[in-house]
């Protein structure tokens, strides 16, 4: 973090912005921002991340994965359909990511009015009552650019009628811990075993270790013929194996580098000789527990376009990604892994395979949500493996 | 697979409605992929305006008809190891298909690249198509054939109301209805019934008010797919797409439905084992979640792909063609960044919106309604970072004379229920009307039902209402004009609304820092870095991007939206131009907005700004980029007309100064400048009142021209033979004229044209003759070149013409001189000093780039190695034709006049003026023989009658059956006009040959012949020159030879003068 801010500089915004409630940015960096605000007035830090989605914001900021960020959607029009109602059973959301707002704030180019058949209020109304504060009318690709060149940053949002002074947010930007250094996962567990049955016929029967999990992944988990029941962050290996015929490691929030403990379980459950699948965290896990080394990207990859190939069979799909950190292909061999998937475009490593045992991993996100439906198969793939095939 | 070494691609011929300049981009984009490759291409393709028949595309051109029996002679002659017909629209594809069938490409051994032809067919056939679809399990709109009332009834109870009745083959587009209910059903379906030829009816679910959304999707041989973009049409279901409103990318659907649709089409697409690139259309119903229908499928680069194309940066066509030579997705660079690969689907970080034009005025009898078939003839797109900015960019850009969406007619008073109606009656450009409803009292909610548009973007057009109403009450409010700008707001539309002048509200704007920003497209949305220079401008930014503009820059405008009059052959002139200035030492950077063209694909113009033509864009442009000068003449009378008035605001204009443009303009002083090269005009008046009109025209006897001064969009020239037509003429002039009506005396002779470019000193040129006489517009004309019926007396007036206009108006550039030579004495008609619609004709016919001249005229001062001003005289003989698109512009009436009503041309050469003349006929799209043998010549005004019967004579004695009219005889067996009308519908007569403009007279058998695509020639000069070219050449023994092999020897052969 660079130590100091010129406070003297003049903050960015449109031209004789008038609006009612006030939004300003400061990063790290001491680039400053005026803008319109939406949602809750609150002031929030976090690290500031940008999404290339162009659709599914009700998705993308349900995605606990964005515990402690700030989000810039690029795509400038946001809200447009608004919020539909959000379908939770026994604490699963049937529509959504997860049961509410997990992102911290929400920079957008263009708030505009909504309509659709399904939405019972507007995304403003949403981040209000969630007490998320969201700024639109800006320049969010000029901040992207930002971001870009500089990598991410830890930045403060307030809205507010009458919003702090900047001396006060950069204060408060500097009292703030970093991303890095927060377990967020703690928050976004669940604190007890929550079991669910899928609708049709059973094909096995899995466990899922839960640091904040996407919805989506029990979804497609269910979808594909698996028990599944939601494990809490803490488990330990024998309560993931123990009357299970295969361990599902979720997605989830922050640094995995803090989760020493579930690295070595994911070691163990690894190899354990029963079947596992990693997702997102999930796939990071495996390799710190297995001795391979996980490393920060410069801004990461948010989006649901980016391609990803599988090695072994030369084919192309086009993924979901939502991850700032990534597993060094270099250290693989030591953690007795291969390389299954890469992004073509950086080579970064999406998917690895362990030698001799059946154990998959992606470092994208097979159950979208939001993003295409490609990659779903990598859930039946992996019920036949429970299955034993 | 094996690399092909040779590859025939098959272009889609002239322009006409629903096939544009579109594939001129495709197929250009294609050929460019394959000469990377190293593989040689050959290019059958007529349009002569085309960028693509420029030799440096292709390595061998051939303009002859897109036909089986001429494809099959360039076959037989350039053996081809491969064909490729998915880059040539729909011509191109069935053309392949029926070239397929018949087997000459088995013979030939040609293999078809891309999706196969099995796949092509089951896209094609209806029966195919449903059945595939079942099977893949994809839903497709439930629809029953019926063949009486009770199968109707039953189907109806079966699909549930409402349902749409399809008359399975019907003329004029009538027959169809909708049913609510089985009342309705009952009362109507006996009369469809009977329409129909084969009574049957098709009993279809009718998609009310559902949403049409559009995936253009890319397909490997291997099976990767990526869904490159989501179209969605802002009309719903029933309008059809080329006609609509569209957004990109996809404004209203959530994560669900997008996922949902994406599949789907990625399904049709495995379906049709698709190799390329294609495009699925769905309709979504608005309120139920899940519920949508595949409607169809083109295995091909469409309309919407080149928009696609245009409106996310990934270059369709190019990727198909690679993806057809059998590489991978993940195997292809993403050219605009340079690093990353193809298999991506590109985000945007800005909203596209594509606003159709329409010329329906233009077409007397025309009906005005849009419904499921096109009638469009251009479109304009529109780049915004908020959906306001970019709509109302889009009205602008169409060229109809509206500054936004709340813009003149925004602010006429009318009745509520008046705007209703037309959108009641789905009348063009209903953006507009729907601003004025919200203006004049209409809710949301009754905009809605009415129209099926989607309230988010009924919303949009709310807020662009609420802020237009604000600046009206407060006038030029710093803060209002501020979030005007961001909405889209031009300082035009600004200053009708407050009453401020455009100059203030510039100052104001400026004042307040309210400045266009340029933005780069990157298709990752600033993810990554691009090596393009690909941009747009908005006023929602904080700063430009980065952009290394090169040295010596220089600002070339487009054409901007191709209207009747403005169309491929001007973004030749642009894309030819730009080429030469590089050359030069120059960077061009090009200023245009039209998807369609080559000129707006950056890859060909190195640095595009994808935005306005207008005052305000160009200056805001000149401030970002800094250009030594604009170049103003290439873009047709878009720039032409906005360079006097960029020029007075202190743009620096590069070649001919902006006040010769307005001299040029100005009848009085073109012939101050005539008179000394012994030249005349017709005789002429600017008449301001009846009276005067009236007087003149007994003075120099009838028929004259009237005209309104100031021609507005849409308004008409007529020519009058008498003072009662004269009077309805004159008060239909001066209606839409903002100032007084000219009347001309239209002078009977022949019609020439003299493309030329001059450097003031020197100029070199062609002339161009007209088969068809003055009083027929020159953009409707057959022309030929070299001329053939002008003396060396006539040929020097011209060339005096040209000297005077040369170093009188200090020209530097491109010019265009409209003369009528007749009795030994030559008129001039009109002067325009910028690039014409023909020059690309010109060009290619003599083999001497007209645009290399002009670029060296009018960056350097003078044409490189013009010893003395030079008229170019050509090889081979060239001929030029229109094409027409009668069939699509249901209800209008086919005649030619003084306004032009051709959408397109095409060209051909040969040895002889008749071989190049029927060649080009025949290249013409829709334009055939007659296989039964019937012809029908008759006139039916008297005008033109000794031509008619010498061609009836001639057509004759070559074989056919000449049918004439009892009352409108010419030559040949007499029937009545209810005869005639039998014969078209049997088929027995599939060649009609008339004259003169009157719809009162005939419009039934023309309207016929045109519904059932009988060939029609409407001037008596054309078809005694026609009979002449048929009775002369024989069909199967005309030359093929490339274009380059008809010009060769050109370089000895042109200097005559």
């Amino acid at each position: 973090m660079s130590n100091t801010v010129e406070l003297g500089v003049e903050p960015r915004s449109l031209p004789l912005l008038t609006c009612p409630s006030k939004a300003r940015i400061l990063l790290e960096d001491g680039t400053a921002v005026e803008a319109c605000g939406f949602g809750a007035e609150a002031t929030v830090a976090g690290e500031l991340v940008f999404t290339t989605a162009m659709a599914g914001y009700p998705e993308s900021l349900t995605d606990p994965s964005y515990m402690g960020q700030i989000l810039v959607i690029t795509h400038p029009m946001v809200g447009n359909y608004g919020v539909p109602r959000i379908r939770v059973e026994n604490g699963l959301s049937l529509n959504m990511e997860s049961e509410g707002i997990k992102v911290w704030g929400l920079l957008v180019s263009e708030y505009p009015e909504y309509s659709h058949p399904e939405a019972i209020q507007s995304l403003s109304e949403w981040l209000e009552a969630s007490g998320v504060p969201g700024a639109h009318r800006l320049d969010t690709r000029w901040l992207v650019k930002k971001v870009r060149s500089r990598g991410v940053m830890q930045a403060v949002v307030s809205v507010s009628r009458d919003p702090p002074g900047w001396e006060e947010l950069w204060r408060r930007l500097r009292n703030s811990p970093r991303y890095d250094d927060v377990d967020y996962t703690a928050i976004v567990s669940p604190k007890t075993p929550l079991e669910y049955k899928p609708g049709g016929p059973v094909r096995g029967r899995v466990s899922l270790l839960d640091c904040g999990v996407k919805h989506g992944i029990v979804r497609g988990l269910l979808r594909a013929g698996l028990e599944v029941v939601r494990m809490p962050c803490n488990s330990s290996p024998d309560e993931l194996l123990e009357g299970f015929d295969g361990v599902v490691l979720g997605s989830g929030p922050g640094n995995p580098r803090l989760l020493a403990s579930q690295s070595r379980v994911a070691a163990e459950v690894a190899t354990s000789g029963k079947p596992v699948l990693g997702i997102c965290l999930g796939m990071q896990l495996i390799a710190l527990g297995l001795g391979a080394s996980v490393y920060k990207m410069k801004f990461g990859h948010r989006g649901v376009n980016k391609p990803v190939k599988d090695l072994e069979t030369g084919r192309c799909y086009i993924t979901t990604h939502n991850h700032g950190y990534a597993v060094d292909q270099d250290s693989l061999d030591e953690a007795d892994l291969k390389p299954w998937m890469i992004n073509p475009d950086d080579n970064t490593l999406e998917g690895v395979k362990m030698r001799g045992v059946p154990v998959i991993a992606t470092q994208f996100h097979p159950e979208a949500g939001p993003g295409p439906w490609d990659s779903s198969w990598i859930f039946h793939r992996f019920a036949l493996m429970v299955e034993g095939d | 697979m094996e690399a092909p070494g040779k590859v025939l691609v098959l272009g889609s011929g002239a322009i006409k409605i629903a096939e544009a300049a579109e594939f001129d981009y495709s197929g250009s984009q294609a050929l460019k992929a394959l000469r990377e490759e190293g593989i040689e291409t050959v290019l059958v393709n007529p349009n002569v305006a085309t960028i693509q028949t420029s030799s440096r595309i292709a390595d061998r051109v051939y303009l002859g008809p897109l036909t089986g029996w001429y494809v099959e002679r360039v076959i037989e002659r350039e053996r081809p190891d491969a064909v490729m017909i998915g880059f040539g629209g729909q011509t191109a594809l069935s053309l392949g298909v029926r070239l397929h069938d018949s087997g000459v490409l088995d013979r030939y051994s040609v293999k078809v690249l891309g999706t196969p032809i099995e796949g092509v067919k089951r896209a094609l056939s209806r029966r195919l198509f449903r059945e595939a679809m079942r099977e893949a399990g994809v839903p497709i709109p439930p629809s029953t054939p019926v063949n009486s009332v009770e199968e109707a009834l039953e189907a109806a109870e079966s699909i549930g109301y409402p349902v749409i009745a399809r008359v399975s083959f019907n003329l004029g587009g009538g027959g169809s209805f909708i049913a609510w209910g089985r009342e309705e059903l009952e009362r109507w379906i006996a009369r469809a019934l009977a329409q129909s030829e084969t009574r049957e009816v098709l009993v279809e679910k009718y998609l009310y008010h559902w949403k049409e959304i559009e995936y253009e999707v890319v397909r490997d041989s291997r099976g990767n797919m990526a869904a490159v973009a989501c179209l969605e049409n802002l009309d719903p279901m029933g309008v059809h797409t080329g006609d609509s409103f569209v957004v990109a990318p996809c404004q209203t659907l959530s994560d669900y439905e997008y996922q949902l649709l994406r599949r789907a089409s990625f399904i049709v697409a495995s379906t049709i084992w698709m190799v390329g690139e294609g495009n699925v259309q769905l309709a979504q119903n608005p309120e139920v979640r899940g519920e949508y229908y595949v409607i169809e499928v083109n295995p091909r680069m469409s309309r919407s792909s080149a928009l696609a194309s245009k409106a996310t940066g990934y270059p369709l066509a190019y990727i198909a063609a690679k993806l057809a030579l059998g590489y991978g997705l993940d195997e292809i660079i993403n050219s605009i960044t340079g690093r990353t690969c193809a298999c991506f689907e590109p985000s945007l970080d800005y909203v596209v919106i594509k606003a159709p034009r329409w010329d329906l005025d233009k077409f007397e009898g025309a009906i005005q309604s849009l419904d499921s078939e096109m009638k469009s003839i251009g479109e304009a797109m529109a780049i915004g970072r908020g959906l306001a900015e970019a709509l109302q960019k889009s009205v602008r850009m169409i060229a109809i004379g509206e500054e936004g969406l709340t813009g003149r007619y925004y602010l006429e008073n009318e009745p509520l229920e008046a705007v209703m109606e037309r959108l009641r009656e789905r009348r063009p450009y209903w953006p507009l009307h729907a601003a004025k409803a919200l203006r004049l009292g209409a809710s949301i909610e009754e905009l809605y039902r009415v129209t099926g548009v989607d309230k988010f973007f009924l919303l949009q057009i709310k807020r662009i209402v609420e802020v237009a109403e604000e600046l009206r009450r407060h006038g030029l409010r710093e803060d209002l004009l501020a979030e005007a700008k961001r909405l889209g707001f031009s300082d035009e539309q600004i200053s009708l609304l407050t009453g401020v002048s455009r100059g203030e509200v510039e100052e104001t704007r400026l004042s307040i820092g309210s400045v266009a920003r340029s933005k780069l497209i990157d298709t990752l949305a600033g993810e990554w870095d691009a090596v393009s220079n690909y941009r747009y401008l908005t006023h929602s930014a904080f700063e430009d991007d980065e952009w290394d503009m090169g040295k010596r820059r220089i600002l070339v405008l487009g054409a901007g939206v191709f209207r009747i009059g403005v169309s491929v052959e001007f973004d030749w002139g642009v894309v030819s131009y730009s080429d030469e200035a590089r050359k030069l030492g120059y960077t061009p950077i090009i200023l245009n907005y039209n998807p369609e063209t080559v000129s707006t694909d950056w890859d060909v113009s190195g640095n595009l700004l994808f935005d306005e033509i207008s005052v305000e864009a160009v200056k805001e442009a000149v401030r970002i980029t800094r250009p030594l000068g604009v170049v103003a003449f290439l873009g047709g009378q878009l720039s032409n007309n906005i360079a006097g008035q960029l020029e007075r605001e202190g743009v620096t204009l590069i070649g001919t100064p902006g006040r010769s443009v307005d001299v040029a303009e100005d009848r009085a002083r073109i012939h101050e400048l005539l008179e000394d090269a012994g030249v005349e005009q017709p005789p002429w008046v600017e008449a301001s009142s009846l009276g005067e009109a009236l007087h003149f025209a007994e003075t120099v006897g009838y028929p004259v021209i009237v005209r309104p001064s100031y021609v507005l969009s849409g308004t008409s020239i007529r020519i009058v033979r008498g003072p009662e037509e004269l009077r309805s003429a004159y008060m239909a002039a001066a209606r839409s004229s903002r100032a007084s009506v000219v009347v001309s005396k239209l002078i009977d002779g022949v019609e020439i044209d003299l493309d030329a470019v001059g450097d003031g000193s020197m100029w070199i040129g062609a002339l161009i003759e007209h088969i068809e006489p003055p009083g027929v517009h020159s953009g409707d004309s057959t022309m030929v070149l070299p001329h053939y019926s002008l003396g060396d007396d006539e040929t020097k007036a011209v060339a005096r013409v040209a000297d005077a206009v040369n170093s009188e108006l200090e020209v530097r550039g491109p010019f265009n001189i409209q003369l009528i030579a007749s009795q030994g004495r030559v008129y001039l008609i009109e002067v325009n000093l910028r690039a014409s619609r023909s020059m690309p004709f010109t060009s290619k016919i003599t083999g001497y780039n007209l645009m290399k001249a002009a670029a060296e005229a009018s960056l350097t001062g003078s044409i490189r190695g013009l010893g003395d001003s030079t008229l170019l005289k050509p090889n081979a003989w060239g001929v030029k034709s229109p094409q027409f698109s009668w069939s699509r512009i249901k209800g209008a009436y086919p005649g030619l006049g003084p306004e032009m009503r051709s959408t397109g041309e095409v060209a051909a050469l040969g040895w002889s003026l008749w071989e190049a003349l029927l060649k080009s006929w025949l290249s013409v799209h829709g334009n055939r023989l007659p296989e039964s043998g019937g012809v029908l010549v008759y006139t039916p005004t008297g005008e033109g009658r000794e031509d008619l019967a010498t061609a009836g004579e001639t057509l004759a004695r070559a074989g056919y059956n000449v049918y004439t009219l009892e009352d409108m005889e010419a030559w040949g067996t007499p029937l009545s006009h209810g005869e005639a009308v039998e014969l078209i519908r049997r088929g027995v007569i599939g060649l009609v040959a008339t004259t003169s403009y009157a719809p009162k007279a005939d419009h039934k058998i023309r309207r016929i012949a045109a519904d059932l695509g009988a060939s029609l020639i409407l001037n008596h000069r054309l078809a005694r020159m026609l009979a002449e070219a048929l009775s002369r050449v024989d069909v199967s023994s005309m030359s093929v030879a490339t274009l380059d092999e008809y010009t060769r020897r050109v370089e000895e052969a042109w200097r005559y003068s």
